[in-house]
């Protein structure tokens, strides 16, 4: 065990934790911060996906030792003041998630994904967040939701991002 | 067919298993009927010979409103289900069905699902059976006590409850302008009433709540990380576990030395039959000392990936082939038949993958044990519970907290008998996460098949004759919408090397694989349009609707295939659920396949929430990609060979094609469940497309792996 004092979410905290435990295990089992969620422990799924300085990191592969320097942050520490921030709030107008269980590193992998006001295109994001793994399918919805969260980053408030089909309010209604 | 029936065809389709140093299940009996019904016996663990009995396995269920139902006395209602939501947003939907009929706002209502304390008996949340059975169950009971309501209120104010209106949670009188809350009417006590089944309910042509696109319920939880799922769960003093794992499956304990593992500081070694674990004070030492066990194991030979199809039709466990179902002969269909069809289909084992593996916290008060776990079936891990840890099973509560999805691969408790058998030898809670490998390994797979058709038909299109045999995989959706005069239907049973059980809409999918994909093959052969050829022995309304709905939406028939570019349709019907598929896909210059287009017609009766069922149906095409193209265990000597995500390759965002959805709301027919047969249109409607561009008819489920399975053919084209 050793004494580590952490960044997490603008505050530090400290905790004992051997060094080459996996930064996730500290934040589920030692801070709990159980949002950051465990898919797979490799590196392929990006449940466990966390902000280091800004960047989407899989905290399965990363030791507690080697982020003692860094500013993390998890789905926990989007919101500001009880608001969503704009990706929460977008995948939640889009209906993005299904068991929700990839949404927080979803989420996490997009808000690195549009930083500094970035506007990718549906190209751009599908292949930033290839990594990242929902295994209730629900990829177009996620899509439309950064596409919606890019929009009202430039100010675009409430304008559906996409055109999502499957969304689309048509429909041989009889 | 019955709900019973339809939970022992789940499990039917599991096969027999013998879960390592678990719980040994003696034996099972099985009478398979086609036609007439499914009739299974199962003798065996008390719990599942109970679940055999007549109506929801002996357990009746309640006819007293409190049940199900309470209003508190701020006006908050608690509506009580066995089920449990993974994702398929019952907990929105079934909430819309009691606001509906107790005329509430949508969120007053709280659904509190799948705690073996607080709910009435379930059987479990599988063959979308939720909104068929449990939605109308629920809206009686809401009918029920509105009515209650507005009595109690008449009651109240000396006037006829007839002339009293219910709406916005209160009651309002409205001649003499007062109204009452319900939460002012109940004070929170219980409404005591024994429910008749038969009180009218409100026609869904005039639903105002349900049948509208409500947002899932507490969907700000899962966007902030705050929804707890079973694996996040944490106890006072818990302790982590892990499990020592056999060096493969049907492996026999040679000898076993822990005293390493006992050597590290906190670590409670367990021993019981087979079974090892150990708890600890964390997970990286829990998992060391696992490690650390030195174990040896008889691993028996058995079979692999490259033996399986002969062993699913030749092994010696298939003698049990259920009784086919017979119309007119095959054989005078056949003789003298313009075109002649004779067709073998392979499916190979996937695995459900659900993104959170299985995950368990077993926490013990003297001799009752509390269990969180993510699973499908509360009631039936409370009795697996109850008989690995024989203790009554009145002394188990089993809590479901919504977890990261099962898509059928959550039936069983493993994770939870584990967790208890640590928690009880350490004396404090346990909390025990399947890895990944785990999950891949010692959970159970989807079935593998192997299906035979044989079929003919004329060349106007008149189909003759229709001959189809599956081996192992299942016999859901095993018949035949097309009216054909000539059939024999059969489903064998087999010896399966893997442990296997439900997966999204059960064999509905190989099924349509197959019949499909043959459908298509015959249409070829008679120089016919793939629409046409199907609507000309299809008699069925409803499969019809969605047929043409697709088509037009698609524009099927409006452009021509290319070497590069194909397009392919399927359909049919299971679970009350009808779907059509169209597909375009396109082959590129290094033979890589990419699904680009799919449009999908779908109707279930009235819809209930338009908006999530478009997510289940969009979902259902983005998971059917993976076992259509790429998805397949492998396995030999007793062990998986891709048992990772870096192996196993699941369907990802650039996997995903344009998804259009065109849902038929029939609001004059009751409403089924969706959660399944959105998966069956699209395999064969993709490999009718790869055949629309390539002239080649890919027969295996994946038709496009990277790498082949030992044994089958090398594909003709990859994803």
């Amino acid at each position: 065990m050793s004494k580590f004092t952490l960044h997490v979410n603008g505050a530090p905290v400290s905790v004992d934790a051997p060094a080459n435990e996996p930064l996730l295990w500290v934040l589920r089992n030692r801070l709990q911060l159980t949002g950051t969620h465990y898919g797979c422990g490799e590196g392929q799924c990006g449940a466990c996906t966390v902000l280091l300085d800004g960047r989407a990191t899989r905290s399965c592969l990363t030791p507690v030792s080697a982020v003692a320097a860094a500013k993390i942050a998890t789905i926990e520490g989007l919101a500001q003041d009880g608001r969503l921030s704009a990706v929460q709030q977008a995948f939640l107008d889009e209906g993005a998630f299904q068991c929700g269980y990839c949404t927080p590193g979803m989420i996490v992998s997009a808000t690195a994904l549009l930083r500094n006001g970035r506007k990718p295109t549906k190209d751009e994001i599908v292949k930033a967040m290839n990594g990242n793994l929902c295994r209730c399918g629900t990829y177009p919805r996620i899509v439309a939701a950064i596409q919606r969260a890019a929009g009202m980053q430039s100010g675009e408030r409430g304008k559906p991002a996409s055109a999502l089909l499957e969304r689309e309010p048509q429909g041989a209604g009889r | 067919m019955s709900a019973h029936t339809e939970f022992e065809r789940e499990f039917y389709e599991g096969g027999e298993w013998n879960p390592p140093g678990g719980l040994q299940f003696d034996r099972r009996d099985f009478l398979k009927l086609f036609g007439g019904g499914l009739f299974v016996g199962l003798a065996s663990a008390p719990g599942w010979t109970q679940e055999s009995g007549r109506s929801f396995g002996g357990h009746a269920l309640p006819k007293d409103l409190s049940a199900w139902l309470h209003i508190g006395a701020d006006g908050g209602v608690k509506v009580f289900t066995g089920k449990v939501e993974v994702g398929q947003n019952i907990r929105t939907s079934l909430a819309q069905l009691v606001a509906e009929e107790l005329r509430v706002r949508f969120d007053t209502i709280e659904m509190v699902m799948g705690d073996t304390a607080q709910t009435p008996y379930d059987m479990g949340t599988f063959g979308s059976r939720t909104t068929p059975t449990m939605g109308p169950e629920l809206r009686t009971m809401a009918a029920a006590a509105r009515q209650m309501l507005l009595e109690m209120a008449g009651e109240r104010w000396h006037v006829d409850a007839g002339t009293l209106a219910a709406a916005d949670g209160k009651v309002t009188d409205k001649k003499a302008q007062r109204s009452l809350g319900y939460g002012e009417l109940t004070h929170g006590e219980n409404l005591v009433k024994i429910v008749a089944s038969d009180d009218p309910l409100a026609p869904a042509s005039a639903w105002t709540i349900a049948g509208t696109a409500v947002p899932k319920a507490q969907g700000r939880d899962f966007v902030t990380g705050s929804h707890v799922y079973p694996s996040d769960v944490v106890r006072p003093g818990m302790l982590y576990g892990a499990v020592l794992r056999p060096d493969g499956f049907n492996a026999k304990l040679q000898s076993i030395d822990t005293s390493a593992a006992e050597k590290i500081g906190g670590v409670k070694v367990v021993r019981d039959g087979d079974f090892a674990g150990v708890a600890a004070l964390d997970r990286g030492t829990a998992e060391r000392a696992a490690a650390a066990i030195q174990a040896k194991w008889d691993v028996p030979a058995q079979p692999s990936n490259r033996e399986l199809f002969d062993v699913l039709k030749n092994g010696p466990g298939n003698g049990n082939a259920g009784r086919p179902y017979v119309a007119g002969s095959v054989a005078q269909g056949m003789s003298g038949a313009e075109i002649k069809l004779e067709e073998q289909y392979t499916i190979q084992y996937i695995a459900h993958a659900p993104l959170e593996p299985r995950a368990a916290v077993a926490e013990w008060d003297g001799d009752r044990l509390t269990v969180w776990t993510g699973t499908q079936r509360p009631f039936g891990v409370r009795d697996e519970l109850a008989q690995a840890l024989n203790i009554p099973a009145e002394n188990v509560r089993v809590i479901q907290p919504d977890m990261g999805s099962g898509y059928g691969g959550k039936h069983t408790g493993e994770a939870a008998v584990e967790a208890a058998r640590l928690a009880r030898a350490a004396g404090k809670p346990v909390k025990l996460e399947w890895t990944r490998r785990e999950e891949f390994t010692w959970a159970y797979f989807r079935p593998a098949g192997l299906i035979e058709i044989r079929a003919a038909a004329q060349r106007d299109g008149t189909l003759l004759a229709w001959e189809f045999h599956n081996y192992n995989s299942g016999n859901a959706g095993i018949g035949t919408p097309y009216v054909v005069p000539n059939q024999i239907i059969q489903y064998h049973a087999a010896d399966s090397p893997l442990r296997q059980g439900s997966y999204r809409s059960l064999a509905a999918a190989a099924n349509h694989f197959a019949r499909e994909s043959a459908m298509d093959a015959l249409a070829h052969s008679a120089g016919m349009d793939a629409l046409a050829f199907r609507m000309k022995s299809l008699t069925d309304a409803r499969l019809r609707a969605v047929f043409e709905a697709a088509a037009e939406k698609f524009g099927w028939g409006s452009a021509k295939a290319t070497a590069e570019r194909g397009f392919g349709i399927a359909g049919g019907t299971e679970k009350g659920g009808y779907v059509a598929t169209c597909a375009e896909v396109e082959i590129d210059a290094t033979k890589k396949v990419h699904v680009r287009r799919v449009v999908q017609a779908w109707e279930s009766g009235a819809v209930v929430n338009p908006d999530g069922l478009r997510n289940q149906l969009s979902g259902a095409i983005v998971q059917g990609i993976g076992g259509a193209l790429f998805e397949q265990v492998l396995f030999a000597g007793g062990r998986i060979e891709n048992a990772s995500f870096a192996q196993y390759r699941l369907p990802r965002f650039s996997d995903a094609p344009e998804i259009e959805i065109v849902l038929l709301d029939r609001k004059d027919l009751p409403s089924a469940g969706a959660g399944e047969t959105g998966i069956v249109g699209l395999a064969p409607a993709v490999g009718n497309a790869i055949f629309a561009a390539t002239g080649t008819r890919l027969r295996s489920m994946p038709m496009a792996p990277r790498v082949a399975a030992p044994g089958q053919v090398e594909p003709m084209v990859q994803s």
